[in-house]
């Protein structure tokens, strides 16, 4: 068999530029509006599937005091930078209180006694970041089931939003306020808890004190910290980006079950 | 004897089906999944570039292989660790350039996608093709059984697992040596071990330590971390895997490239194959 040098070197100089315009192509592919909208309903095919795979309760795994992380890496804000949170932790978060509204029937307004005087939940659980660390740490806290249900859901109820008391990005609209949504399906799992205890002690300021979301089957950026406001909604169309969530509206997934 | 006119017997040309079209499909829709997996891959990884062992691992924990960028500005280095070796990789893993600025990223922009940091758009490139390599492996797999294309042709036959025939398939492979004739009807012994491998426990691998990390999946299926060696080490088993595969796909272009490379990829596109046979009986 012969081949020309020629049309050997013509074909590798043909492919080094091919590989070059592929990478700069690849990027304006994957930003342009078609390619983006079929990789963002690969959301939904997972959700439904992993859905389909949990039976309703399908619990996280728990784990054992001696699988505990010695340390828990602080993630996301550490301290809220607000006035009115320095204000809230200098009194021990007794003038804390956490709003229950939107759809609901019974608006509440709790401190962390109330919450405090609930039966609680304690669970032993592995925390996924989305990028890719984990770390093991003994939760306890009021199940979200049982606040909604002392509130009463109103019709149309879909959706818990979180509304938290840091900013992650610094804005005069507020549109930097941390703040996640959740189902109610996942509202409503034995394992989804509002959390004011980590490792057996108060939850520490830089994990999200005085409360925290825990829901299990989801990632890191899902476990809101600073809870100030439970809202029932229909939709989250209204809220900020729309999406659902402050990671979410810039380009993470609703749903971080993966 | 007319040298020749034998020599014109010997290099008689027939084509022979080598590659069925549900085999040619699946290839390149894998060589494309793969390609784009392994980009947005490194894209994620690049979101915390430390691999542990257990059921858990963040900062504070050892890692076992880690791309570590040190220093700010002008003076930022790059080092990739090893267990306890540890080498500077400056200009290339921890350390390269993005816009004309060396800035501190484990894997550098043209290995990655998108080629600028972005988790949540490599997360979404990453699962959607993640699905089709699922999907894609699933049809082949399917197939393979149900045609019988894995027993006739990636099983190795009894002669060639003989001790003395593959000692001499290795020395011939690293002699740049391939089969002629009636014996390029089939794939050799190395070569169907390895397709083998890489369709039975590399890619299922692949696929299960990356549901692994799902919190999602763990919940339906608490073994499947257990058996894997918890989340951390099912971490660190999805980069040694994707790495794996792309040391068997460097081999295999090299294979066919040195193995007559147009020979092959007719073979892949259309599904004929050219091989010499000695012309003499007819």
């Amino acid at each position: 068999m012969m081949k020309t040098p020629s049309r050997r070197g013509f074909i590798g100089s043909a492919l080094a530029g091919l590989g070059a315009a592929a990478l700069s192509g690849c990027d304006r592919l994957v930003q342009s509006g078609p390619t983006d909208r079929i990789l963002r309903s690969t959301e939904h095919l997972t959700m439904k599937a992993q859905r389909a795979l949990q039976a309703r309760g399908t619990p996280a795994a728990e784990f054992s005091e001696s699988d505990l992380s010695p340390v828990f890496r602080a993630n996301g804000t550490r301290l809220p930078a607000s006035d009115e949170y320095a204000r809230l932790m200098d009194g021990k978060f007794a003038d804390w209180r956490l709003r229950v509204d939107g759809l609901v029937q019974k608006p509440l307004g709790l401190s962390l006694d109330d919450l405090m005087r609930l039966p609680s939940r304690t669970q032993i659980t592995r925390h996924d970041c989305v990028e890719g660390w984990s770390a093991i740490a003994k939760w306890q806290g009021v199940q979200l089931g049982r606040i909604l249900g002392t509130a009463g859901l109103s019709p149309g109820a879909r959706y818990v939003v979180f509304h938290c008391a840091d900013e992650l990005e610094q804005s005069l609209d507020g549109s930097g306020r941390y703040y996640e949504s959740i189902d109610l399906l996942d509202a409503w799992h034995p394992q989804t808890i509002l959390a004011y205890a980590m490792n057996d002690r108060p939850l520490p300021v830089e994990h999200g004190a005085p409360l925290r979301l825990r829901v299990e089957r989801q990632l890191g950026y899902k476990q809101a910290k600073y809870l100030m406001r439970l809202e029932v909604v229909s939709s989250f169309d209204r809220l900020w980006g729309g999406n659902g969530g402050y990671w979410e509206d810039r380009g993470y997934e609703w749903y971080a079950g993966i | 004897m007319d040298t020749s006119a034998s020599e014109a017997i010997a290099e008689r040309q027939i084509r022979v089906r080598r590659h069925s079209v549900p085999v040619r499909l699946t290839h390149w829709l894998n060589a494309l999944c793969l390609t784009l997996l392994l980009a947005s891959g490194l894209q994620i990884f690049n979101a915390h570039p430390r691999l542990y062992v257990g059921k858990y691992g963040a900062d504070h924990e050892t890692p076992i292989i880690e791309i570590a960028s040190e220093g700010l500005k002008d003076t930022i280095r790059g080092t990739a660790r090893l267990g306890g070796l540890s080498v500077d990789t400056t200009g290339f893993l921890g350390a390269s350039k993005e816009d004309g600025v060396v800035v501190a990223r484990a894997f550098p922009t043209w290995l990655t996608l998108p080629s600028y940091h972005d988790l949540g758009a490599g997360r979404r490139l990453h699962f959607t093709f993640a699905w089709l390599l699922v999907i894609n492996g699933l049809l082949y797999l399917a197939y393979g059984f149900l045609s019988e294309h894995f027993r006739r042709d990636l099983l190795p036959t009894k002669d060639q697992v003989s001790r003395r025939h593959l000692w001499q398939e290795i020395k011939d492979h690293a002699r740049l040596r391939f089969a002629k004739g009636e014996e390029a009807r089939r794939y050799n012994a190395l070569q169907k071990m390895t397709y083998l491998i890489v369709a039975f426990v590399l890619l299922p691998l692949m696929v299960a330590s990356g549901l692994a990390m799902s919190p999602g999946i763990d919940a339906a299926f608490p073994l499947l971390p257990e058996l894997l060696g918890g989340r951390a080490t099912a971490r660190t088993l999805h980069f040694l895997t994707a790495f794996s595969l792309v040391v068997f796909v460097m081999v295999h272009l090299v294979m066919v490239a040195v193995s007559g490379v147009w020979n092959n990829l007719r073979s892949m596109i259309t599904g004929r194959y050219a091989i010499e046979v000695d012309g003499g009986a007819q």
